[in-house]
């Protein structure tokens, strides 16, 4: 099948559907691809690249739509361009069903197979590959820092010069989703001091390991809105965060938001007053300018200076990285793909009962098939595994927690009762070598405990070569002094000797084996 | 000749040389000292008894014979093996000391010389040692020959179970007791021998049947815990010839084998006793107990050697975490190749070692000290642990239950409690494996599953060199 990817029409879009790099990979899977001439430009892919990568270039968009079987977009398709739209093709990017009716109804008309990207079931963790929302927000965030930094006065970054001591921009960034944590990376990785909210709790220790601090509502609630959105707060609970942004206001340079509810104008966190309140020469940039924005003082796609304050509300983030923009989405598309299309053959399959295909797919062969119901997710999802306090085994070397006093008495009246035994009935020559053999078991004990568990293996083939000293008692067998033998006469010589030799060079083996391969292993370790 | 007295006092030096010997190993900088002291201690105490007051000149030239043929051949086999098959040299050395204790038990049973001089209860007493002398030292020839063919493959690593194995085993422990009995009690040599000859015989077969019960990652216990045996053997035999430097020896080696079947037992948050019994997992054919959430959701996702590469150009420090499945594959110089064109590219590289990873205590070390890897840089589980959170990359390499976060987060988990590297705290962990299958343990591992891990999947060495090709271009 073949897979078109028009240049965007939207203004000022600079990204593409699809970068070279993931033409090849598509080509991989049995596609052919045809781009849009010219369609890479506004993220620095020319067609030549395209072209070296396998690509098609179509001239003219109405050529390539009515050529395509598929076909990849970035932005929401105008009605003019579903008029291009062949009768029966497919359409994979942004649609937002929701606030698009009309176009739904249009793309149905046209018996089109419509999958929307921004319908991904995203809390299949399975899906997270395809999740072109989250890739999205991601650049975004980080672009947001960098407008921020554009235009902020001062170095990010705490610094004691030459030239008198800078202090570290203090970033306050409202909303820990994946723009807030991607802004939260970056004005970290600046040197910033960074503080974030959001009205999810669970997402404060994803705050701290980007390096952010959490700043907590002092409310009681939970905002987990499900499929990882926040939803709305209840009236105490907003008083609350009020108070908690004025509070930030007052005290950073740079305020990043990033608040959205689904389906909702965004939350007002950012009042004319709070603006007001900020120092002169801070930046807000508002990442939800599109939505209506968390900032009063707003002006959508504009840059604008009030009460001295420079209020970024850029609504094109996106393309404003194109290039980074494409090619993640790219990924995402491609993810997407190889899950349609598990043969390699290059035919699609739009497979309704795999969860996340099925809450893709908005319309199926023309029949509006949104919104999908929801999945079905294991039950653990929902409730996290409490996980059981393990207790910390002790390190190598440290005593571990001491016995319990019964189990201790028990141990040292067992120990007592076969001391008694063998004290009663032993005779003495034995005891001397019992006590000599307690003794060794005690110095061995703090001996080997000593040893570095590297040395384990070293440690074993010394013992081992250490016990050869078993060869000893061969030794003295096998032609003891006619003194010692004294008045016995019938010892068998030959079968004593056979025995002893054979001891002998068995332990022999291991005396000089083991002192050879372990003087062999230790040479080997060095620094 | 020496005296006696000279010859007594030389084994006090022999004694002390060879407990020095264990302590030089507290440390890579003296060890190799103390191999030295190791060995002129035996030096001493082997001439010490040869031209002490127990040995006649007659006997020199048989000595030497059998010092030559028995030395050429382990000096042979120290040279020959191969660092991946030290596990197998161990346990082969092992069951020639155990072999080597039975010899001197029964020439000293044969022996009318040995016990003219004792009186009866000493005679008891030492029959006793020879007896108790004779079974430990059976016990770990077989057991080692067993342990020594599990890890050279030459038997299935699977864990072979009979029905009833612990009732075999106890009827065989009172049938050693019975003749134990029958043995103090014989008239002549000749009857006491087939006493003893039915116990070997036992003692023979349980070592087997111990051995064979127990599956193939448990066998760094099995392998200390056979280091110990043979050091019994060797203070039983110290105890029957009255000779106190090898009761010191064979009680410093049977501490040290005991010390270390400890530290993999409690590895593995295992008891002793149940690694012993045998069997992990499959002891009553069903699958263990655990919660119902026990297949993890989510999805695999595969990594090719490129991406590998790729990761680990772009990562500030990576942490490499080795098992079996590397000394299988020897892909150890590999590994090291890796680690040192990463380090000269500035990338901190550390090894997080499990206790049990291998098949014997140290096992990874003694291959990565193989490979030239610095040994500073490998460090411990409790060493690094704590240090997974700031690590870029994690790279396992042919290991799984000791990576397997279950052990952490699934109370009903069969491994619950065992300590593991947790590797998956690292930003990406990158899982090097044949297939998806399951490690020793049989259960799954839900790391495969997590968002942050890639699996890498082929030979060890095969993809490492892939990814070394890659890395250099």
């Amino acid at each position: 099948m073949l897979i078109g990817i028009p240049a965007e029409t939207a203004a000022g879009e600079k990204r593409v559907a699809t970068v070279p790099d993931v033409v090849e990979k598509l080509i991989k899977l049995g596609f052919q691809v045809s781009v849009q001439s010219g369609g890479g430009n506004g993220a620095n892919f020319s067609d030549d690249t395209y072209r070296a990568a396998g690509a098609g270039i179509i001239e003219g968009a109405d050529k390539l739509w009515a050529a395509s079987d598929i076909v990849f977009k970035v932005t929401v398709p105008t009605s003019a361009e579903v008029e291009l739209m062949r009768e029966g093709g497919t359409l994979i990017g942004f649609i937002w069903p929701a606030q698009n009716p009309e176009l739904m109804k249009q793309l149905a008309a046209k018996k089109a197979t419509v999958l929307a990207i921004d319908a991904l079931p995203r809390m299949l963790s399975r899906a997270q590959k395809m999740d072109a929302l989250t890739s999205q927000a991601g650049v975004a965030g980080y672009r947001a820092v960098i407008e921020a930094a554009n235009v902020f006065g001062r170095f990010f970054n705490g610094q004691i010069t030459a030239a008198g001591k800078v202090p570290p921009a203090r970033v306050f960034i409202a909303g820990a989703g994946v723009a807030g944590l991607a802004a939260i990376g970056t004005a970290a990785g600046l040197g910033a001091i960074v503080r974030a909210n959001d009205t999810r709790a669970e997402v404060a220790d994803q705050v701290k390991s980007l390096g952010g601090e959490f700043v907590k509502v002092e409310y009681e609630e939970e905002g987990g809105g499900g499929g990882g959105y926040a939803k709305v707060m209840s009236e105490g609970f907003q008083q609350a965060q009020r108070e908690m942004y004025a509070k930030q206001a007052r005290e950073v340079d740079i305020i990043i938001t990033t608040a959205l509810i689904p389906g909702k104008p965004a939350p007002r966190l950012i009042t004319a007053e709070m603006v007001q309140s900020m120092k002169p020469g801070s930046v807000i940039v508002d990442m939800a300018a599109e939505r209506g924005g968390n900032c009063e003082l707003t002006e959508p796609g504009q840059v604008v200076v009030k009460h001295g304050v420079t209020i970024v509300g850029y609504t094109d983030l996106n393309s404003r990285l194109a290039r980074q923009s494409s090619t993640l989405y790219s990924t995402n598309l491609f993810r997407l793909t190889e899950e349609l299309c598990k043969t390699k053959d290059g035919i699609i399959n739009v497979n309704m009962e795999d969860d996340a295909i099925r809450g893709l797919t908005v319309i199926k062969d023309g029949e509006i098939t949104w919104p999908a119901p929801p999945p079905k997710l294991p039950a653990a999802a929902t409730k996290p595994v409490v996980a059981k306090p393990v207790t910390p085994t002790p390190a190598h070397g440290e005593p571990s927690a001491p016995m319990s006093g019964t189990k201790l008495a028990v141990f040292f009246g067992i120990g007592a009762a076969l001391f008694w035994l063998i004290g009663a009935y032993a005779p003495a020559a034995f005891l001397g070598h019992f006590t000599v053999f307690v003794l060794a078991c005690f110095v061995g004990y703090m001996v080997v405990w000593n040893v570095t568990p590297a040395l384990h293996t070293p440690l074993m083939s010394v013992t081992n070569a250490i016990s050869s000293i078993i060869a000893i008692g061969a030794l003295v067998q096998i032609a003891p002094p006619l003194s010692l033998l004294g008045s016995v006469m019938d010892r068998p010589d030959g079968w004593i000797r056979g025995l002893a030799m054979l001891g002998i060079a068995l332990t022999a083996i291991n005396m000089f084996g083991g002192f050879a391969v372990t003087q062999r292993m230790l040479a080997m370790f060095r620094k | 000749m020496m005296s006696a007295s000279l010859s007594t006092v030389s084994y006090i030096g022999a004694t002390i040389l060879f407990i020095l010997s264990l302590g030089g190993l507290s440390s890579p900088e003296s060890s190799r000292r103390g191999n030295l002291y190791g060995m002129i201690g035996m030096t001493l105490a082997v001439l010490a008894t040869v031209f002490g007051p127990r040995v006649s000149m007659a006997g020199l030239p048989w000595i030497m014979a059998a010092m030559v043929v028995g030395g050429s051949v382990g000096l042979m086999a120290a040279r020959m093996v191969k660092m991946t098959q030290m596990p197998e040299l161990v346990a082969l050395m092992h069951s020639l000391v155990g072999l080597a204790a039975c010899l001197v038990g029964f020439a000293n049973y044969i022996d009318p010389a040995a016990a003219t001089h004792l009186t009866s209860a000493e005679k008891a007493i030492h029959e006793i040692e020879i007896y108790v002398g004779i079974l430990i030292g059976a016990i770990t020839f077989s057991g080692s020959l067993i342990a020594f063919g599990k890890l050279s493959a030459k038997i299935g690593g699977k864990p072979l179970l009979l029905p009833g194995r612990h009732f075999m085993n106890l009827a065989g422990l009172l049938v050693v007791i019975y003749f134990g009995g029958v043995f103090l009690h014989a008239e002549s040599v000749s009857a006491g021998m087939v006493a003893l000859t039915v116990m070997t015989v036992i003692a023979l077969l349980f070592g087997i049947h111990m051995v064979m019960a127990i599956g193939g990652a448990d066998m760094p216990v099995v392998i200390s815990m056979l280091n110990s045996y043979s050091g019994w053997a060797a203070a039983a035999t110290g105890f029957m010839l009255n000779n106190d430097l090898l009761i010191v020896t064979g009680a410093l080696v049977g501490s040290s084998g005991a010390i270390l079947s400890y530290i993999m037992c409690r590895a593995m948050n295992r008891n002793f006793i149940s690694v012993i019994a045998g069997g992990f997992g499959t002891g009553s054919g069903k699958k263990p107990a655990t919660s119902g959430d026990a297949q993890p959701a989510g999805e695999v996702v595969p990594i090719s050697a490129v991406e590998t590469a790729e990761l680990l150009r772009e990562a500030k420090s990576v942490i490499i975490v080795p098992g079996y499945g590397m000394a299988v594959a020897q892909a150890q110089h590999t590994v090291y190749e890796i680690t040192s064109f990463l380090r000269e590219k500035g990338v901190t590289v550390r090894f997080g070692i499990h206790p049990v990873a291998g098949r014997m205590p140290g096992h990874m070390n003694v291959l990565l000290a193989e490979a030239k890897v610095p040994y500073d840089i490998v460090m411990e589980m409790d060493e690094i642990n704590e240090d997974f959170p700031d690590t870029d990359v994690a790279m396992v390499i042919g290991a799984n239950d000791i990576v397997n976060p279950a052990a952490q987060e699934d109370p009903g988990s069969p491994i619950a409690g065992m300590p593991v590297l947790e590797v998956w705290k690292a930003k990406t962990s990158i899982m090097m494996k044949r297939s998806m299958a399951t490690g020793y343990a049989g259960i799954d591992n839900p790391l495969f599953y997590k968002e942050n891990n890639r699996m890498l999947f082929g030979d060890a060495k095969k993809m490492l060199e892939e990814v070394f090709v890659a890395l250099k271009s």
